[in-house]
């Protein structure tokens, strides 16, 4: 036993959070297919921001899910990398929807969305040096004891690098886990559009994470452009099917962590719920094939 | 500048610009990739509006109004991370926005489609039953001292244009057809369940309703209702709240008149 918890000590992280199976974002246009048939989904994720609205639809319809899923909430909107300080009233909003909803997840980017008073609603990147190290896990401190909870913190896709970074994303994000105690949400998808934006080996920035940490993967599809050289340059939209290389990823990740709860990601060009259920049962297929 | 303040401003920007200190990993220019981040913001904000405004948007065609949302949005960036809450000010700009003035009942419908969002995020309460309302209203020896507590969905909106007549024409399969959008017209906005509706009212019932949403007793809001509309029907304006579960409480006035 003791090296079987050392093989895969992504289990500790895990416990006893989300189940080890696929899960799926909850859609709007899917809820009532959901409800109707209670399809076998391993759990749903919701972002966070839509939920912090006095009542109506999205309450009414979130509390019938939860009844019947375990449930990841997902934020968007803490700025967790932002210059300023957190925003006291938005960690008060996430308390008061994890009061309601129990979920057995919270996840966040390390991204900075907002600066002074102006909120961007993107996920945007951040310089990796030692100050902003610092601020960012005084940040996830601060989340986590405002939550009474571990969180999840999502590593970024990003399309652009900064003079002023002195160390690698990997370190960066290992040094955060190591000092806050914090999970880590690996995004596969994010993992390669990333790697092949900054010309890196996506295997080899896998390896050099603490997967130990991993409480939960992400998979989504991305967008293809290309840059001032005409290089491929791929864009993080969640707006297509799961890619073949993040699949394949997604395989290797799994035989280094073991099973590990598994979003499909999908936020544009939303298909019909079965081409995602159809997703999601390739992702349960690939836990299955891996030993806890 | 800070870093951040630097990027904030280079993508809230009118025109592409790419802040300083960012390199691509392959040597391509960096303005390329960092106007994959301004796109990402721009569009997710137009795209905002455009999904809460969609008769707004049809009114004046999608590429007039993601122009509009664009200048908007350098002129009124959002400052709440809760999206939903992104363009309560849009009526306000348009109002203001010369290119727009051709369609000058535009700003009134974003006004409109605005309450609309805001009645379905509004709070969850339980109507009255109308068995309940019933006997409440016959064991009341003192009706005009009632007041009455309104669902908080409950809006109204005043305009100088058949505002819910085009507002209706535009859910409809068939199009517009021949409206006339020259006369005034009040809206109530309210959800009943988990439905939003958009009624036409008259000036009279829009003052009674604001009033009694102010907690103002019955009397005052009938007196105020009928001084906006000499025609105003009590009886009328009673049976649609109720009818829509709009009243979700009564109470008799605890203040002593002098």
């Amino acid at each position: 036993m003791m090296i079987l918890s050392s093989l895969h000590p992504a289990s500790q992280a895990q416990a006893p959070g989300l189940p080890r199976r696929a899960g799926l974002g909850l859609k709007h246009e899917h809820l009532s297919e959901v409800l109707e048939t209670t399809p076998d989904i391993g759990f749903f994720e919701v972002h966070a921001e839509n939920y912090m609205v006095a009542g109506g639809p999205f309450h009414h319809y979130l509390g019938l899910i939860r009844a019947q899923y375990p449930l990841s909430l997902h934020g968007v909107g803490l700025s967790i990398g932002g210059e300023g300080p957190l925003d006291p009233a938005h960690l008060a909003r996430l308390a008061t929807l994890i009061e309601r909803y129990q979920p057995q997840s919270f996840s966040e980017h390390l991204a900075w969305s907002s600066h002074g008073p102006v909120f961007l609603h993107d996920l945007l990147p951040l310089a990796y040096d030692a100050a902003t190290l610092k601020r960012v896990c005084e940040h996830v401190d601060q989340v986590q004891s405002a939550l009474k909870r571990p969180m999840l913190l999502e590593n970024p896709s990003t399309y652009l690098q900064f003079q002023r970074s002195t160390l690698d994303e990997t370190d960066f994000i290992s040094e955060i886990v190591r000092r806050t105690g914090c999970g880590l949400l690996l995004d596969v998808n994010n993992v390669y559009v990333s790697c092949i934006n900054h010309q890196r080996e996506p295997l080899a920035y896998i390896d050099a994470l603490p997967l130990h940490a991993v409480g939960e993967i992400h998979l989504a599809g991305f967008a293809e452009d290309t840059d001032s050289l005409g290089e491929r340059l791929l864009i993080d939209d969640h707006g297509a099917p799961i890619d073949n290389a993040v699949w394949q990823l997604y395989e290797s990740v799994l035989t280094r962590t073991g099973p590990v709860a598994t979003l499909i990601e999908r936020d544009n060009q939303v298909p019909a719920f079965s081409v995602l259920q159809a997703e999601a049962r390739h992702a349960d297929w690939h836990l299955s094939q891996v030993s806890p | 500048m800070s870093l951040h303040a630097d990027f904030a401003a280079a993508l809230l920007a009118p025109e592409a610009t790419c802040p300083d200190g960012l390199f691509s990993r392959n040597g391509a220019d960096p303005a390329s990739r960092f106007a994959v981040y301004r796109n990402n913001v721009h569009s997710a904000l137009i795209n905002a509006l455009a999904t809460a405004y969609p008769v707004t948007l049809q009114l004046v065609g999608d590429r007039f109004f993601r122009a509009m949302a664009g200048l908007y949005l350098q002129s009124c960036p959002p400052t709440s991370p809760l999206m939903c809450e992104y363009g309560s000010t849009l009526a306000d700009f348009i109002q203001g926005f010369e290119p727009a003035a051709s369609v000058p009942y535009l700003a009134d419908m974003a006004r409109l489609e605005r309450l609309r969002v805001c009645a379905y995020h509004a709070a969850d309460h339980a109507p009255l039953a109308p068995q309940a309302l019933l006997q409440a209203l016959q064991g009341q020896a003192d009706l005009g001292a009632l007041r009455v507590q309104l669902h908080p969905s409950v809006t109204t909106l005043a305009s100088a244009y058949a505002l819910v007549a085009m507002w209706a024409a535009h859910q409809a399969e068939d199009g517009v057809g021949t409206l006339d959008p020259w006369h005034a017209q009040s809206a109530l906005v309210l959800r009943q369940g988990l439905e939003v509706k958009v009624f036409a009212i008259d000036l009279g019932s829009q003052a009674f309703i604001d009033r009694l949403g102010h907690g103002l007793p019955l009397q005052r809001a009938v007196e105020c209702a009928l001084e906006a509309n000499a025609e105003f029907d009590l009886h009328q304006c009673l049976t649609l709240l109720i009818s829509h579960q709009a009243i979700i409480h009564l109470h008799l006035d605890q203040k002593v008149s002098p």
